[in-house]
């Protein structure tokens, strides 16, 4: 296993290099002048030159490269360009929205895709499996911000039980707290989970049916292991290998679903910062987020590995 | 054989559904090209938000365009994505897996780790990348989805590629002197098309989830041209006087996404029953 884990750092740490130099080759040199995208076509020159000092455009590619990855490196981020603020305060700030929110609809997506996976496998090819199998179906085809959408058609303008948007903020001030961020975060949370659970639960149910068939399953059910414990001890635990994988790469879906479902709900998280950031024209902004955000998928795949190592008996065996 | 295909098809509940659906969309782009009730780019102030009438058969949106109007000429922007996004994936894809297979080695593992990187670039963020330096438009959306699809392609092409090259007849075909690329040819994409069609209805899907997507956000089709994700977010604009313009674009996205899906589900039971008996 440790030979696993090490090959799979080493993936990690040269898939976050090499998009590093990406993006930078993409938002930095791509354009040609930086410096006139960001204020334009009709920007003068003097102002062009000005701008260009600022941000350190005339130093050669490779000096700005290492200082940006350094720079990001130890959280010594450059100033956005719109905001006049260091970007890793920005996004330190957004990310209270984001995180939260991307957390909840995770764990929602899970229970949701768990229980609803294993009911229908438990219910192999009788009504309940087509049932589940149907809604997630139509789960799959719906775009989670016409979901979203919805959701606020019904619940803040027909039944005004919530407000359509806007997210009151952590602290007591200002109507804000805990229970009040909660609330705001509840329907986009919804909103992300439904699709990502029908998916899930999709796996979820042909691995444990898959699983159910092995010889192994057989075994344990001849032995006298009741089913509910054979499902616990035996069929859950493998048919967790396939479901661990699909939570990883959804993860890079839900990353940005959130993003746009935060525009739906008006919400101040990493989304709105980078969609704002665009309009600006602030590509200091746009740089540093979208790095983040590819860091974010990167390093969830890599926990995912670690997991699946922990999880998959297989590749415990092989260390020994 | 082509009419026992046939009659399965037809039999196949998901697949009949899906392919009715898919049809509809297909028709109501080819339909738009020639004819709509009305022009889907003309303002008309004085008709504006009209609930459902014999005129306007969905209504008019808050400049007065003609909802059913937008919706029929919107299909063919889904359609246009879709199929040159699925095409960059399925052009690229298939040829660096294909030669991931047939040349094995260091070129494999080249292509393979390229693929496993670029799944750390999901559409919106390359669209997010492209829009904020060239602009928003329908190329930025188009070549931001389609360059996701190139490494899902690859992986599928790579994977079904490698199984063909281990088969007895591609060994007899490389004892009788034929190349690489002669094999790719006549033995390895006959044997892996059913899988990349398969693959191909279920992208394009996903193709016009991501279109709307980004439509929405204000990065993909731009005005007048009308496209579902953008009519979505003008229509949350409305939601407290006229509710229903949020709810008819979205249900054009979900039809013509489920419908595909279901073809794809259809297709790949049709075509690998070996897999459909597993289900």
């Amino acid at each position: 296993m440790s030979v696993f884990l090490l090959k799979r750092l080493m993936t990690f740490l040269a898939t976050l290099a090499v998009a590093s130099v990406l993006v930078f080759a993409v938002l930095e040199l791509l354009p040609g002048n930086v410096a006139q995208v960001m204020l334009g076509e009709t920007a003068t020159p003097e102002a062009i030159a000005s701008l260009e000092k600022k941000l350190g455009l005339d130093q050669p590619p490779l000096q700005r490269y290492g200082h940006w990855v350094s720079g990001l490196l130890q959280g010594h981020t450059a100033r956005s360009y719109s905001y006049d603020t260091p970007t890793a305060e920005l996004m330190a700030e957004r990310l209270q929205v984001t995180l939260p929110l991307a957390a909840l609809a995770m764990s929602l997506t899970v229970v949701l895709a768990l229980a609803l996976g294993i009911f229908a496998a438990s219910q192999h090819n009788r009504l309940g499996d087509v049932g589940v199998m149907a809604a997630s179906q139509l789960g799959i085809a719906i775009p989670s911000f016409w979901f979203a959408i919805l959701l606020i058609l019904l619940f803040a303008v027909k039944l005004q039980w919530v407000s359509a948007g806007g997210f009151p903020g952590w602290s007591e001030d200002n109507d804000g707290g805990l229970i009040e961020g909660l609330k705001a975060l509840a329907l986009p949370a919804v909103a992300l989970a439904l699709v990502q659970a029908a998916i899930l639960a999709r796996v979820t149910r042909s691995a444990v049916v898959e699983v159910m068939r092995e010889d192994f399953v057989r075994t344990a059910r001849a032995k006298g292991l009741s089913r509910r414990a054979t499902l616990w001890r035996h069929v859950l635990r493998n048919a967790m290998i396939p479901v661990l994988t699909v939570m990883g790469l959804q993860f890079a879906n839900l990353i940005t679903s959130t993003i746009v479902v935060e525009n739906v709900f008006v919400l101040p998280g990493i989304g709105r910062l980078v969609f704002q950031a665009i309009a600006n024209r602030d590509l200091v902004v746009v740089r540093d987020v979208v790095m983040l955000l590819v860091a974010l998928v990167v390093v969830v795949n890599f926990v995912v590995d670690v997991l699946y190592a922990l999880v998959d008996p297989r590749l415990k065996a092989s260390d020994a | 054989m082509r009419d026992s295909f046939v009659r399965r098809a037809l039999r196949h509940p998901s697949f009949v559904v899906g392919a009715v659906l898919t049809g509809l969309l297909v028709v109501a782009a080819l339909l738009s090209l020639v004819w709509a009730p009305f022009s889907p780019t003309e303002i008309d102030i004085p008709h504006k938000l009209q609930g459902p009438s014999s005129t306007h058969w969905l209504g008019t949106d808050s400049l007065g365009h003609d909802i059913a109007s937008q919706l029929l000429v919107g299909s063919q922007n889904s359609i246009v994505v879709g199929v040159v996004a699925v095409g960059i994936g399925l052009g690229l894809g298939v040829l660096l897996g294909c030669l991931a297979a047939a040349r094995r080695g260091w070129v494999e593992e080249l292509v393979m780790r390229a693929a496993d990187f670029t799944f750390a670039f999901p559409a919106l963020l390359s669209a997010i990348m492209l829009g904020a330096i060239y602009g928003p438009g329908l190329m930025t959306g188009i070549v931001a989805i389609g360059i996701f699809n190139v490494p899902v392609f690859a992986r599928i092409a790579r994977g079904s590629a490698s199984a063909v090259w281990a088969r007895e007849y591609v060994l007899a075909a490389r004892a009788a002197g034929f190349g690489p690329w002669r094999i790719t040819l006549d033995h390895v994409l006959p044997n892996i098309a059913s899988v990349l069609i398969v693959q191909a209805t279920i992208s394009f899907a996903t193709a016009i989830l991501a279109e709307a997507a980004l439509s929405y956000l204000g990065l993909g089709t731009q005005p007048p041209q009308p496209s579902w994700g953008r009519m979505l977010n003008e229509a949350q604009t409305m939601l407290f006087q006229a509710p229903m313009l949020a709810v008819y674009p979205g249900l054009a996205i979900a039809l013509s996404v489920l419908g595909l899906n279901l073809m794809g589900d259809g297709l790949r039971d049709l075509l690998d029953p070996k897999l459909a008996r597993r289900r």
